[in-house]
């Protein structure tokens, strides 16, 4: 052996080694690289007790309650398995939506409710102008082949339904288009 | 075949000639593409439904944040390669990338924390993608800092070739974090295997903005090179050569 293919076997060897240690170490710290559970990992117990955690999932289609007089407000977070209820007093980011992710940082109470102390919208990695988001919801059924992921399915129909969520930047980024 | 183009890769007064011919050659191309790709991006392109203008951002933080791990594979590569056939020149060229790769990722990562507190509600989280990223900064700043500690620069090199040769295993880690695990950052929405998840007048620009960056890191990289093989090569006589000249 040449001492240059010596270097290159070497080489090979740290880069081999080093990804098989990556993958053993990531694997074992699967759970604690989790950024947030779902509905159903908190239904099965899976969540360290009585401990601060984020709740990740959809915001459910219609779940959106606010207090009157108040920033509080309830909402449903569901992955279309399991619900957890979310109760959260601060003002909600731009993006959240019925339909849309989101993820809350809090802790389950002991009847089920989820209280957030922290509420981040997680938006999915689509972008489309909003005459093309109109005429999608228009026709309904989101047709294209994409769409089929539950995690992402409900988006294009929650940016446009309006009434009960936060006033929808749909409207002022239609205007300047049309401008 | 003949091989003596290649094999004149490997000498310092051929490189430092050819980097100074090559340099704009990468440098008006990047310019027209990036002027190009930002009239697109912030100009032409249509608002999105959900972000509305502030999607834009996109325009430079994607070619960033790509030209953050497209540059770390760069100077990984030639590092391997002046380790293995001890080339001293690809060494130069890997120690060139390590402070542009910075850069990049500094600026993928500052763009990414102005759009996330508008968007998602928040300038950082430890998310797997966002932590991911991070990490790769602190190789490049390591690769740097280990670089500047030792004083001989042929330990240098091959002491800080083996770090950045580790550092790659992070580079899949940063691509698939958001696949592989639970993320608040969103999946990719060009390089995936499907169609990309944008219309073309939204792509178009970006696209344009990629390859504008990527032209633009080669002619910063010719520019770095040069100086560090004249840096490297200060007692040669061919430098006094092309002083005088």
């Amino acid at each position: 052996m040449t001492p240059r293919r010596r270097r290159l076997v070497l080489v090979l060897g740290i880069v081999a080694g080093v990804s098989i240690a990556g993958a053993l170490a990531l694997s074992a710290f699967r759970q604690n690289v989790t950024f947030f559970f779902d509905p159903t990992q908190v239904a099965a117990g899976k969540v360290p007790n009585g401990e601060r955690f984020r709740l990740g999932g959809m915001v459910k289609e219609g779940s959106l309650q606010r207090a009157p007089g108040s920033l509080e407000v309830h909402f449903v977070v569901t992955d279309f398995n399991r619900d957890v209820t979310v109760s959260y007093d601060k003002v909600l980011p731009d993006l959240f939506r019925e339909g849309a992710g989101v993820v809350a940082h809090g802790r389950l109470r002991t009847d089920g409710t989820f209280v957030a102390d922290e509420v981040l919208a997680k938006h999915d990695e689509k972008y489309m102008p909003p005459e093309v988001a109109r005429s999608l919801k228009r026709r309904h059924g989101d047709s294209r082949a994409d769409a089929a992921v539950p995690a992402t399915a409900g988006s294009t129909e929650g940016a446009a339904a309006a009434p009960p969520g936060p006033p929808a930047r749909t409207d002022k980024a239609a205007s300047a288009a049309g401008s | 075949m003949n091989w003596t183009w290649f094999h004149r890769l490997a000498s310092p007064p051929y490189v430092y000639g050819l980097a100074a011919r090559l340099t704009p050659w990468f440098a008006w191309p990047a310019a027209l593409c990036i002027i190009a790709g930002l009239w697109g991006g912030l100009v032409l392109a249509p608002p999105d439904y959900q972000q509305g203008d502030g999607f834009r951002i996109l325009y430079v933080h994607a070619p960033s944040a790509w030209m953050s791990l497209m540059v770390y594979m760069s100077m990984a590569t030639a590092a391997a390669v002046g380790l293995i056939w001890r080339i001293k020149v690809a060494h130069a060229v890997a120690a060139s990338c390590a402070p542009i790769g910075a850069s990049f990722t500094f600026a993928a990562l500052v763009t990414g924390a102005l759009w996330g507190e508008p968007m998602w509600g928040t300038y950082w989280e430890w998310d797997p993608r966002l932590t991911s990223e991070l990490v790769l900064l602190f190789l490049y700043l390591g690769y740097m800092g280990l670089r500047a500690g030792i004083e001989d620069t042929q330990r240098a090199d091959r002491a800080s070739a083996v770090l950045a040769i580790v550092g790659v295993v992070n580079v899949p880690i940063i691509h698939y974090s958001v696949t592989w695990w639970n993320s608040l950052h969103q999946a990719p929405s060009v390089m995936r295997l499907a169609k990309p998840a944008m219309p073309l007048a939204m792509l178009l620009p970006l696209l344009l903005m990629l390859l504008g960056f990527t032209l633009f890191f080669v002619a910063l990289l010719l520019v770095r090179l040069r100086g560090e093989v004249l840096a490297r090569e200060r007692a040669a006589s061919w430098i006094r050569e092309v002083v005088s000249a």
